[in-house]
C-alpha cells in the first residue's frame, strides 16, 4: 500500500495491530488481553528462567530429532519412488493418505507404544514432516532430463553415484522447498505434541501458566513461539527462492 | 477388470496390513493389538451402533467450524485480493497465522470459552481459515489481466467484472484452499477432542486407552483418518470434475 | 481525406510509463471500411496505441475519435479481439461469444441466436455447448472473433490475432479475414509483427518504428487487392512491398 506515494513495506501493518493491542489491553476489555506492554515485560522476567529456557531447549531437540528424521528418511524413500514405478505404486497410495490424515489422532497410539516422553514427540514431528517431503523429492526426480542420467550412464557413473550426483542435484528444488514446507508442519507437529503429552516443554509450560491464570506469562511464550516460526519460515523462504535460478534454467 | 494400478493398491493394502499382524503377534508392545482385533473391535462397534454415535458428536464442531470458515475466509480473502489497502492490513495476521503453531492457543481458548462446543468450534476456525484466506486472496489477486481486459472492451461494469470474471475465474484455487481448509479442521476437530473435553470419537480414544482396551482405540484411529482420507478424496474428484478444464482459470 | 471518411483518428498521442516513453505524438487516421495494419518489430508501441484505441489504457496525452466522437473508455463501438483469445474456461463457446451482448443485458434467447448464427459464420456450427479447453487453439480464436462480431461493432480491434496458432490455420484465418473484409462493412484494425501478413491482409499499413515509437511510413498496396486469394502471394507487388518493408526495418533488428 502507498501513503503519499511512499510505499509502506509487507508486514507495517503489524504495527497498527500492535497498537490496537495495547489500547485494548490498556483499557482492560478482557482478562484474556493484558497489553502487549505487561506481556514484553513479563518475558523479560521469564526468558532466562530455567522452566523456560528447559522448555525452548526440549521442543528444540524433538524439533530437529523430528525434522532430521524426515529429511534423512524422506529424501531416500522420495528418490526411490521417483526412480521405480513398482515403488512408487506401492508406495503411493500409503503417502498421499498420511499426507492428508488428521495426524493428531495418531499421538494416542504413539503415547501407548513410546511412553509420554521425547521419543513420542519427535516421531510426531517427523510424522508431520515426512510425507510431503517425500512427495516433493518424488515430483523433483520424476521431472528430472532423462538425457541427464542418459549421460551419466554414458560416462560409466554406477548407481550409487547417479543417486548422489545427479538424482539429488537435479531434483533439489523441489526437495527444497518439500523441506520448507515439512519445517512448517514440523513446529505445528511439535507444540500439537507437547499439548497432548503435556508433560514436556512448551505444553507443560502451557499447562502451568493456565491453570494459574498468568495471562501475560501465557502470551509472552505463544508471542515467541510465533515470532520463532514465521523467521523460521520467512528463512527458509529465502534459502528456497536461491534455488529457483535452478528450476528455471534446466531444461 | 482389474488394473494394474488395483493390483498394486491391494497388494500394497495387505503388505502393509500383514506386517501390521504379523509385527503385533510376534510380540513386540503390549498396547500394539493385531490388526485383526482391531478390525473386530470396529466391526463391534459399527454393529452396536457406538462410532455412529461418536461421528454425529465429532463431526458437529468440524461442519460447523468449516461452514463459519468457508463464509468469512473467502469473504476476507476476495476483498483482500480487490483491495490493496485491505491486503496490506489484514495478509500479515494470516501469513503468520499460516506458519504459526496455531494449537498452542488451545489452553487460552479453553480458558475463554469453556470446554464446550463453542470451544471446538473455534479451534476449528482457527485450523481451517488462514489457508481459505491466503488461497482465496491469491487466486483473486492471479485472475488473467486478459480476461479483465477482456470484459472491460465489452463494457462491464465493475460489479459486473468481480461477478463474472473474478470470482468463477479465482473459485478452482478457492474450492482447493477449502479442501485444504477441511483437511486442517479435521487436525483441529480431533485435537479439541482429545484436549478439551473427550467426546466423540476422542472420547473412544482417551476412554479405550485408560481401560486398556487397546484394539477399540486403534479401531477408533483408524475409521477417523480412513474417513477424513475419503472425504478428502472425494472432495478432490468433486473438484477435478466441477473445474475440467479451468484448472488454471484460463485457456490460451 | 476528409475526416468523416475516417473510422477512427489518433491525434498527438503520448504515453509514458514512468520515465519511459512508449509513444510520442502519434497522429494516424483509420479509413472507414477497410484494414489498418500496425505493423513493427515488438516493443515498437503497436499493442499499446490499439489498447488507447480501446479505450482499456489511457493515454498520457493526446486523442481518440471514433466517428468523430473523442473517446477515452471502452465503448459499444469498438469490439477487440485478443491475442491469448481470452476466452472463459467456465463457459462454453455459446457464453463465451453471447458474453459481449450479456454485458449490454440483452435478454438470453435473443442473444443466443445472434451468438448461434456468428458461430455458424466463423464455422463452429456443432460446437456450441463444447467448452474451450475441448477445442484446438485456431478453433479457440475463431470464438473470439465471433465474440467481437456479436456485438456488431462498426469497428474492430485486433490484437496480433492468428499469432497463437500454427502456420496453416493461420494462412486460412488470412484469407478468411479477406472476406470479413469485403463483406462485413466494418473497419479494422489489426496488429502485426509479420511483415507478409499485414501486406497480405491490408489496404493500409502503418509501420511504426521503436525508440522512441513513431508512425515511420504509410504504405497503401493496392494493385493486388481484387485479386483471388491464392494468386496475391504470387503477385509481384506483393513481393516486391513485403521486400521493400523488410529492407526499411532490418535495421530495427537485434
Amino acid at each position: 500500500m502507498r501513503i503519499f506515494g511512499i510505499k509502506l513495506p509487507n508486514m507495517t501493518s503489524l504495527i497498527l495491530w500492535g497498537l490496537l493491542w495495547e489500547l485494548l489491553g490498556q483499557m482492560e476489555v478482557s482478562f484474556f488481553l493484558p497489553p502487549l506492554t505487561s506481556i514484553f515485560s513479563t518475558l523479560l522476567e521469564i526468558y532466562h528462567t530455567k522452566a523456560f529456557i528447559r522448555a525452548l531447549v526440549e521442543t528444540a531437540q524433538a524439533f530437529l530429532g523430528g525434522i532430521t528424521s524426515a529429511v534423512v528418511i524422506g529424501i531416500p524413500v522420495g528418490i526411490f519412488m521417483g526412480k521405480n514405478r513398482f515403488i512408487d505404486e506401492l508406495l503411493l497410495p500409503w503417502v498421499n493418505m498420511f499426507m492428508s490424515a488428521p495426524l493428531t489422532a495418531l499421538v494416542p497410539v504413539l503415547m501407548v507404544l513410546f511412553g509420554f516422553g521425547l521419543k513420542s514427540i519427535i516421531i510426531t514431528t517427523t510424522l508431520f514432516a515426512i510425507w510431503i517431503i517425500i512427495l516433493n523429492t518424488r515430483a523433483g526426480v520424476m521431472q528430472i532430463n532423462r538425457s541427464l542420467v542418459d549421460m551419466a550412464n554414458s560416462f560409466g557413473a554406477s548407481p550409487t553415484e547417479a543417486f548422489f550426483k545427479i538424482y539429488f542435484w537435479a531434483a533439489l528444488p523441489e526437495i527444497i522447498s518439500g523441506i520448507r514446507i515439512g519445517f512448517i508442519r514440523a513446529v505445528k507437529g511439535v507444540i500439537i505434541g507437547q499439548l497432548l503429552i503435556s508433560i514436556v516443554g512448551f505444553g507443560s509450560l502451557f499447562e502451568l501458566y493456565s491453570s494459574r491464570f498468568l495471562m501475560s506469562h501465557f502470551w509472552a511464550v505463544i508471542l515467541v513461539l510465533f515470532a520463532l516460526a514465521f523467521t523460521l519460515s520467512e528463512l527458509l523462504a529465502m534459502l528456497a527462492k536461491r534455488f529457483d535460478y535452478y528450476a528455471s534454467k534446466r531444461g | 477388470m482389474i488394473t494394474r494400478s488395483l493390483t498394486l493398491k491391494l497388494l500394497s493394502a495387505f503388505l502393509i496390513f500383514g506386517a501390521w499382524e504379523i509385527s503385533s503377534r510376534a510380540g513386540i508392545n503390549y498396547a500394539f493389538p493385531t490388526f485383526l482385533e482391531s478390525m473386530s473391535a470396529l466391526f463391534d462397534m459399527t454393529v452396536s451402533g457406538l462410532i455412529f454415535k461418536a461421528y454425529a458428536e465429532t463431526l458437529k464442531p468440524l461442519v460447523v467450524g468449516v461452514l463459519i470458515s468457508t463464509f468469512i475466509g473467502v469473504g476476507i480473502g476476495v476483498w483482500v485480493g480487490l483491495s490493496e489497502k485491505f491486503d496490506w492490513l489484514v495478509s500479515p495476521i494470516f501469513i503468520i497465522m499460516q506458519s504459526a503453531p496455531l494449537a498452542a492457543l488451545i489452553p487460552l481458548i479453553i480458558m475463554a470459552y469453556g470446554i464446550g462446543l463453542t470451544s471446538k468450534t473455534f479451534v476449528v476456525c482457527i485450523m481451517a481459515m488462514p489457508v481459505i484466506v491466503l488461497n482465496t486472496s491469491c487466486a483473486v489477486k492471479n485472475t488473467p489481466s486478459s480476461l479483465i481486459e477482456m470484459s472491460r472492451s465489452f463494457l462491464a461494469s465493475e460489479r459486473e467484472v468481480i461477478l463474472k470474471i473474478i470470482i468463477p475465474s479465482a473459485s478452482p484455487v478457492i474450492f482447493a484452499g477449502l479442501r485444504l481448509g477441511v483437511s486442517a479442521g479435521f487436525i483441529g476437530a480431533i485435537l479439541a477432542e482429545l484436549k478439551i473435553t473427550p467426546t466423540g470419537v476422542g472420547d473412544i480414544i482417551s476412554y479405550s486407552r485408560m481401560t486398556a482396551d487397546y484394539p477399540s482405540m486403534y479401531a477408533a484411529i483408524f475409521s477417523i483418518i480412513v474417513l477424513a482420507v475419503i472425504f478428502l478424496n472425494v472432495l478432490e474428484r468433486i473438484e477435478k470434475y466441477l473445474f475440467a478444464g479451468n484448472d488454471k482459470g484460463y485457456i490460451s | 481525406m476528409n475526416s468523416n471518411q475516417n473510422a477512427v483518428s489518433v491525434k498527438g498521442i503520448y504515453k509514458n510509463y514512468g520515465d519511459v516513453e512508449a509513444l510520442r505524438d502519434m497522429t494516424l487516421d483509420f479509413p472507414k471500411g477497410q484494414l489498418t495494419s500496425l505493423l513493427g518489430p515488438s516493443g515498437c508501441g503497436k499493442t499499446t496505441l490499439l489498447k488507447i484505441i480501446a479505450g482499456l489504457l489511457p493515454a498520457t496525452k493526446g486523442e481518440v475519435y471514433v466517428n468523430d466522437q473523442l473517446v477515452t473508455t471502452p465503448g459499444p463501438d469498438r469490439a477487440f479481439v485478443f491475442q491469448d483469445f481470452a476466452l472463459m474456461p467456465w463457459a462454453s463457446v455459446i457464453r463465451n461469444v453471447a458474453f459481449g451482448l450479456e454485458l449490454r443485458n440483452v435478454n438470453k434467447s435473443e442473444r443466443e441466436d445472434i451468438a448461434k448464427k456468428y458461430i455458424n459464420q466463423v464455422g463452429l456450427g456443432g460446437f456450441e455447448n463444447s467448452f474451450p479447453h475441448e477445442l484446438s487453439g485456431g478453433m479457440r480464436q475463431r470464438v473470439g472473433l465471433a465474440r467481437a462480431l456479436s456485438v456488431d461493432s462498426p469497428v474492430l480491434l485486433m490484437d496480433e490475432p492468428f499469432s497463437a496458432v500454427d502456420e496453416q490455420t493461420r494462412r486460412k484465418f488470412q484469407e478468411d479475414l479477406l472476406d470479413l473484409v469485403k463483406n462485413e462493412n466494418k473497419t479494422f484494425i489489426f496488429v502485426t509483427h509479420s511483415i507478409e501478413e499485414a501486406v497480405y491482409v491490408s489496404d493500409q499499413i502503418a509501420i511504426l518504428l521503436p525508440r522512441p515509437s513513431r508512425v515511420s511510413e504509410i504504405i497503401r498496396p493496392s494493385g493486388f487487392r481484387n485479386k483471388d486469394a491464392d494468386s496475391i502471394r504470387k503477385d509481384s507487388e506483393y513481393l516486391d512491398t513485403v521486400e521493400g518493408i523488410w529492407k526499411s526495418l532490418r535495421s530495427y533488428v537485434e
